[in-house]
């Protein structure tokens, strides 16, 4: 087993929140903005070829973190933009993420019916 | 004292969290959560599941464990420590659904529950798949 | 100049009741209290129906305390923090009280007190009831976030207090007079970040604190105890700096309610507490009960709210802030 992988794991998400930590406790960034802007910021690096070589890397360290979001949501949009054309701009993206999005939703359903909100 | 020197006097006085604790914390913390992700990565390809639905897999498993601890309330516990490190992994996003929805359930599932998943996750989706739209649309001029 | 202090002749405070939650109960005034419940429910399936069987119960205490049925109860007044003051409305329903619902987020308890004293003064009813409530779940689920969502609070954030307390007024005397009233003005001091209440209120209440020392012609030190409602830790010091520079120390009798109901180191209470109920816990509860004890005589009460909701909030508004102040004494 490559032990190396976790620990890269480790260190390069561990990194990632890090960064995130900074910008909450220096800045007024709210948690929900940190969310988008990690997304967002996923995208873009993977657009400028940046972000393949961190996955590569850091493997889960990278594409845990939700800027992994936004890789998958880039690189789904390429390979469809490559099949179809211009109209895998539209469905690329979702159709890479759509596994996360579709557990989120229906894990969550799930969770409300069995749980209630407790106090702090 | 006018209104902007007020603002200046609170703004000065007002303790900020201590970054470096939060910082280790968040580091530790969410360097292990993804490092527990790689740990069910390496688990699915062991017992013979293909890379692509192995890593697939390995964000389900951490969303549907991210709920889980939302649900028997632990995840805020946790997240009162590691701030940063349960919020950017994978399982920020599955709390953010799950936590509105458990906690709407008194506004019924329609209205309630099912409307209020979205109240974070919505933008984060909204956001993302733009940037990927956009992002898609240089790309398919850029391969001609 | 205008004359900030409003003058009773015939008021006096009959009866106090508190009731609280678990938080509260594990804090250093838990033995003040005359209910504690464990259960944040209540024994309801929702927050919002704790908050007003929390409200109701409350009532309940403070009628069997002073010997009176619902129909001897000329005027009840209340409010809490939920939208419309639902709360309130939904705990007082089955009482068949006539009612008016107020709304001065935390500093409602006060001023309920002062507009019960003007109609008493007034001569137009015998007695009055005031309440109110605030529940940290309720208030949690409609001014922050979900419950169970993860996030960290700052050093400087409050925690709501889940109690209810209620006050009954009357004409006939009782040892504890209402003597003197300041309604406050609406400060707003350009604070906008809701986890920093302290600083936004801190003003408000060093304005009403100055307007009645300004005209009044009793010193601070002829004060037992000056008690502010919630401005935590961080607005307390502040208020303290603002005293200071206004030429006034007030030294140990200068409390703070959102200081006195949690052991804020051991309970990781951050700045302290906020809430409606947290004066109105802290003073029907605690600094009552050392009144009847004659521990203390002459106490004045500066009840603090920000008047912030969420839309004004999400808009970046700022924080209007407000603090009442009353006068009462033990003869």
């Amino acid at each position: 087993m490559d032990l190396n992988s976790f620990l890269y794991s480790f260190l390069v998400g561990g990194i990632l929140c890090v960064i995130a930590q900074i910008f909450i406790d220096k800045t007024k960034v709210t948690p929900a903005r940190i969310l988008v802007g990690y997304v967002v910021m996923g995208v873009i690096l993977t657009a400028l070829q940046v972000y393949e070589p961190i996955v590569k890397f850091g493997k889960s360290g990278a594409t845990v973190p939700l800027t992994g979001f936004g890789y998958l949501l880039a690189k789904g949009v390429e390979k469809a933009v490559s099949e179809q054309g211009l109209l895998g701009a539209l469905t690329g993206g979702l159709k890479a993420t759509s596994a996360g999005i579709t557990a989120s939703f229906a894990f969550a359903l799930l969770w409300s019916l069995l749980f209630k909100s407790k106090e702090k | 004292m006018n209104k902007k020197e007020y603002l200046a006097y609170t703004e000065k006085r007002a303790k900020r969290s201590n970054t470096v604790v939060n910082c280790i914390k968040a580091f530790l913390i969410g360097g292990l959560i993804c490092a527990i992700g790689q740990g069910f990565l390496v688990l699915y390809l062991y017992i013979g599941v293909a890379e692509e639905t192995a890593k697939t897999l390995e964000s389900v498993t951490l969303i549907f464990l991210a709920g889980l601890f939302t649900g028997i309330g632990w995840f805020d516990k946790i997240a009162k420590h590691a701030g940063a490190g349960t919020l950017v992994p994978i399982t920020g996003f599955s709390n953010a659904v799950t936590s509105p929805a458990i906690d709407a359930k008194s506004e019924g599932f329609v209205m309630g529950v099912a409307s209020q998943m979205f109240v974070i996750a919505g933008p984060v989706i909204v956001y993302g798949t733009v940037a990927s739209i956009i992002y898609g649309i240089i790309y398919f001029f850029i391969m001609k | 100049m205008k004359n900030s202090i409003l003058h009773f002749s015939s008021v006096y405070l009959a009866q106090t009741a508190s009731l609280v939650g678990k938080k509260e109960s594990e804090g250093p005034l838990a033995s003040y209290f005359d209910a504690i419940e464990e259960d944040p429910y209540f024994g309801t399936d929702t927050f919002e129906k704790a908050e007003s069987e929390m409200a109701r119960r409350t009532l309940n205490i403070l009628l069997g305390k002073s010997g009176k049925r619902p129909e001897d109860i000329d005027l009840l007044m209340g409010g809490d923090l939920l939208n419309q003051c639902i709360a309130t409305s939904f705990a007082v329903t089955k009482t068949h009280i006539p009612f008016l619902g107020l709304y001065g987020a935390c500093s409602t308890i006060i001023e309920g007190s002062i507009v019960a004293s003007a109609f008493i003064n007034g001569g137009l009813v015998k007695n009055a009831a005031v309440m109110a409530s605030s529940h940290f779940c309720s208030a949690e689920r409609q001014y922050r976030f979900p419950l169970e969502y993860g996030s960290q609070r700052t050093p400087t954030a409050q925690h709501t207090v889940t109690g209810c307390g209620a006050y009954l007024f009357q004409n006939e005397p009782t040892p504890f007079r209402v003597k003197e009233a300041v309604i406050g003005k609406i400060v707003d001091n350009g604070v906008k970040d809701a986890n920093n209440m302290g600083a936004a209120m801190a003003t408000a209440a060093v304005d009403t604190i100055l307007r009645y020392f300004n005209e009044s012609s009793l010193k601070p030190q002829d004060f037992d105890l000056i008690a502010t409602g919630d401005l935590g830790k961080e607005g307390h010091e502040i208020s303290i700096e603002l005293l200071k520079r206004c030429g006034y120390t007030l030294g140990d009798i200068y409390v703070d309610c959102g200081m006195l109901i949690y052991d804020i180191e051991k309970q990781d209470m951050h700045a302290g507490a906020s809430g409606c109920a947290c004066m109105a816990t802290v003073f029907g509860g605690h600094i009552f009960k050392r009144m009847q004890n004659n521990e203390l005589k002459r106490v004045l009460l500066i009840a603090t709210g920000a008047l912030l909701n969420k839309k004004s909030a999400l808009q970046n508004e700022s924080i209007p802030s407000i603090a009442h102040l009353i006068h009462i004494c033990k003869e």
